[in-house]
């Protein structure tokens, strides 16, 4: 196991690197200028010039990413553009908003997921199945922001049952696990959730049917095993491919959803990001794609090493 | 005591209250909530980022300019008044050298006094870079609009005198954006611009008393306040940033909030049906094409400038959009003291249009083919792909195949940087921006002559006309404000009759309101004024 870790930890090395590359790029081959974003429309030629000279944008490309490497290396990613504040303290409160919403949404997708999976799969071409499937679809086919608008029409300005938007109530300073919180996270969570939950439960029922075609199902009903006993060992068996997905989905929420925060007003590191784009806030955009992207890959090593503990035959390969 | 005493003191109980709900001025009533178009609450420093919208939610609420903006009645363009300059002049002997009388007796929020050194310090702080309070964001977000500006100094505690470029008679103007703050303040929150952020002091009639980054800014009366009759009537303030226009609605159904900044024209009716009220007023800000007259355009014959004019159907337009925007047919809207007497009037006269564009080559075996860039969305750009679509098909029933080139706001911000002359900008006819014209300088100077070509400036179109470069030069020289005006009025005339630009729509700075809001006026301006509200 630790020489599969070990394996697994150099090849993130380089794929830190390529991610670090990848983001710098991205975002200055996008069209529009950061510094014509933050300044006003008479702005003159010299003021450009000199904002340029500012940010260190009028350097060459390769040095640019050179110096921002070298800070980010050493936890340092800049100052905002717009705001003027860190982009450390910019993240690090998108980042805990969006967690607590991945968080939620995490739970409601896997259990969601994992039981609607493991129900359609068990009941393969019957009615339960077929039900679940079409909702499966549904949550695959429609637009979670479309969804997010419904589900405020109907529960928050239709019915006045929960609030429409924000983290709290009026004056909150902060998230706290109280119901006058709880109700604000329960819609962006629903929204947040719908997609990752029906991938999850196609990939669980794919997984479910698989395992249970194989020979190895047959023999332990032949020997008399329990029918919990049973699902025990397929749940094993087809729980290598749905954690892969689950993990990815997981990764997924956690850069947040641009639309379903934008919907919610919740400001998590989707709105953060978003808004960086629109307004060419370029160390807040490279800072919060480059956390992003690293936490993904941490995410799918780990992810790697789940599947390696409920599959050895993975670790041999 | 006697029977009757206590009959007296029990009536005095029960009627004393309602007499002093009857007799002493409404104070302190309710917290409004608004929902901002805004993604984040702009800077709190005194120079303030994100446009007009930032001015008017943590400028003029939090800071005074040495002039403010008449907000109080909602018939006529605002006016200049005295902020924290009482008087303003331009020195006899020489006019480049304004003298500003500082009002005495005002206080920022901190408790320092308002005085010749804070106006002092706000100018270094922006524009000089070797003083140690000299802070980059401010420099950023007041140069452009301060370019008059050269040289200050103290004459004496409350007086100042400022030096322009050459002779500028709109100085008063730009001194609106000059937001005043208080060097004490900077002092104890260890000159550090980003505590100062966190804990703004100023001198207006509101005080900050909460802020959390891109969720809320909370603000309280200052009690305080040097203008009486300014002082805030509600208990609070809360400011929100909700940028998705569905959520800002939904926010105002669902009660939580009880203003909303720029509703959707979709959910006008619905909003109507719910009891709210939709407020407009037409605002200084055109939604305009701005064409250009390059002689490779079929815009630098003005004829076609004409013909496109009169082949949009404006008032339809208006009732597509649910009656948010009027009607433009020029710079400014007709009531405006600058809008001048110009012969050409932009209308919905297709057959005219056929006319002009067949006496320009143009007709049914030549159809005229033009390229528009236009964007998504954006700051103060209304609703453009459907504005655009509905011009796209005017123009196509008189003969125009107009192409739109779709940008995301800040791409259309760069071509636009790039002028009409700009390799990028090759083979493209005109650029769909909107544009602020609160002052002279915005609404009309900026649009001609050499010195405003890109990306010096907003003359996008390359317009050249010796007419109305020499009557520029004139109104930077003029200080009457009638014999300004005049000259104004002869600009703006001249710009339209040359259809300089195609008109389409002004924006009316739509907001819903709920029906317990109180106090409101809309004045036809960018700005408002929260202070005489109150909540029913």
């Amino acid at each position: 196991m630790l020489r599969y870790l070990l394996r697994r930890l150099a090849y993130v090395a380089p794929i830190a690197v390529g991610v670090t590359l990848i983001v710098f790029l991205l975002v200055h081959i996008a069209p529009g200028d950061p510094i014509s974003a933050i300044l006003p429309d008479d702005a003159s030629a010299e003021m450009v010039a000199e904002a340029r000279r500012e940010y260190g944008l009028d350097k060459p490309l390769p040095v640019q990413y050179g110096i921002w490497l070298w800070r980010a290396a050493q936890g340092e990613l800049g100052t905002s553009i717009r705001s003027g504040r860190t982009v450390a303290s910019e993240l690090s409160m998108a980042v805990g908003n969006t967690f607590i919403l991945a968080v939620a949404a995490g739970l409601l997708a896997c259990v969601l997921g994992v039981a609607l999976g493991l129900v359609a799969g068990l009941a393969r071409d019957r009615i339960g199945d077929h039900l679940t499937s079409l909702f499966t679809l549904a949550g695959v086919s429609l637009p979670h922001y479309w969804v997010a608008i419904l589900l405020v029409i109907v529960f928050a300005v239709e019915n006045p049952w929960l609030p429409p938007l924000g983290m709290g109530p009026d004056s909150s300073d902060g998230w706290r696990p109280d119901w006058a919180h709880l109700q604000h996270l329960i819609l962006p969570a629903i929204a947040t959730a719908l997609i990752p939950m029906a991938v999850i439960a196609r990939t669980m029922r794919a997984s479910v049917i698989e395992a249970l075609d194989q020979d190895f199902v047959t023999t332990l009903h032949a020997k008399g095993l329990l029918p919990g006993r049973r699902l025990w060992h397929v749940l094993r068996n087809a729980l290598p491919t749905t954690l892969a997905v689950t993990g990815l989905q997981l990764g997924n929420m956690l850069g947040g959803s641009v639309l379903v925060e934008t919907v919610f007003a919740w400001p998590g590191t989707g709105f953060l990001l978003a808004n960086a784009i629109f307004q060419r806030d370029l160390p807040v955009l490279q800072g919060t794609m480059l956390v992003l992207s690293l936490f993904f890959v941490v995410l799918n090593l780990a992810v790697d090493l789940l599947q390696s503990w409920a599959d050895p035959r993975i670790r041999r390969a | 005591m006697t029977c009757s005493t206590k009959l007296r003191r029990f009536a005095t109980a029960l009627l004393l209250p309602a007499l002093m709900g009857l007799a002493s001025p409404v104070v302190a009533q309710g917290t409004l909530r608004v929902a901002m178009t805004l993604a984040d609450i702009p800077l709190t420093d005194g120079a303030p980022d994100q446009g007009t919208e930032g001015v008017r939610f943590s400028g003029i609420t939090l800071y005074d300019g040495l002039t403010n903006w008449d907000l109080t009645q909602a018939e006529r363009p605002a006016e200049l008044r005295a902020g924290l300059a009482t008087e303003w002049a331009p020195r006899p002997d020489d006019p480049t050298r304004w003298i500003f009388k500082l009002r005495q007796g005002v206080r920022f929020h901190d408790g320092s006094v308002m005085n010749a050194d804070a106006v002092i310090f706000t100018f270094e702080r922006a524009l000089n870079s070797n003083h140690p309070a000299y802070d980059v964001s401010a420099r950023r977000q007041l140069q452009a609009f301060i370019p008059a500006v050269k040289a200050w100094s103290k004459i004496d505690e409350y007086t100042i005198e400022i030096e322009t470029n050459g002779i500028d008679s709109q100085l008063p103007f730009q001194m609106t954006r000059l937001f005043v703050v208080s060097p004490a303040h900077w002092e104890a929150v260890g000159r550090d611009w980003n505590a100062y952020r966190r804990n703004p002091s100023g001198t207006g009639p509101w005080r900050m008393d909460a802020l959390v980054p891109r969720q809320r800014m909370e603000l309280v009366p200052n009690r305080e306040y040097w203008d009486a009759a300014r002082r805030p009537r509600l208990d609070r303030l809360v400011l929100l940033p909700i940028p998705e226009v569905s959520a800002r609605t939904a926010a105002l159904l669902s009660n939580r909030v009880e203003w909303a900044e720029s509703p959707s024209p979709d959910s006008v009716p619905r909003l109507r049906q719910a009891g709210f009220t939709i407020s407009t007023n037409a605002i200084p800000h055109m939604w305009p094409y701005t064409v250009s007259v390059l002689p490779d355009s079929p815009f630098h014959d003005i004829r076609v400038r004409q013909a496109v004019n009169l082949a949009i159907d404006r008032d339809g337009l208006v009732q597509v959009l649910n009656g948010l925007a009027v009607p433009s047919i020029g710079n400014l809207t007709p009531d405006h003291p600058w809008f001048g007497t110009p012969s050409f009037r932009p209308r919905f006269d297709q057959a005219e249009a056929r006319r002009l564009l067949a006496a320009a080559g143009y007709g049914p075996n030549r159809r005229l083919p033009l390229k528009f860039i236009i964007s998504a969305s954006g700051s103060g750009q209304m609703y453009p792909l459907l504005m655009n679509e509905y011009v796209q098909e005017n123009l196509r029933q008189v003969g125009i195949d107009l192409e739109l080139q779709v940008f995301e706001w800040e791409a259309l911000r760069g071509r636009r940087r790039d002028g009409a002359q700009g390799a990028s900008n090759r083979g493209v006819h005109a650029l769909n921006n909107s544009w602020n014209s609160m002052d002279p300088y915005n609404g009309l100077l900026r649009f001609f002559g050499p010195n405003e070509l890109p990306p010096n400036g907003t003359n996008w179109g390359n317009i050249r006309d010796e007419v109305l470069e020499g009557l520029a030069e004139r109104v930077k020289g003029e200080f009457d404000p009638q014999r300004q005006a005049a000259l104004l009025a002869q600009i703006h005339t001249r710009f339209v009759d040359q259809a300089y630009f195609i008109w389409v729509v002004h924006d009316v700075g739509p907001r819903a309101l709920s029906r317990r809001v109180q106090g409101h006026v809309h004045a036809k301006s960018w700005y408002v004024d929260f202070s005489p509200l109150f909540l029913r």
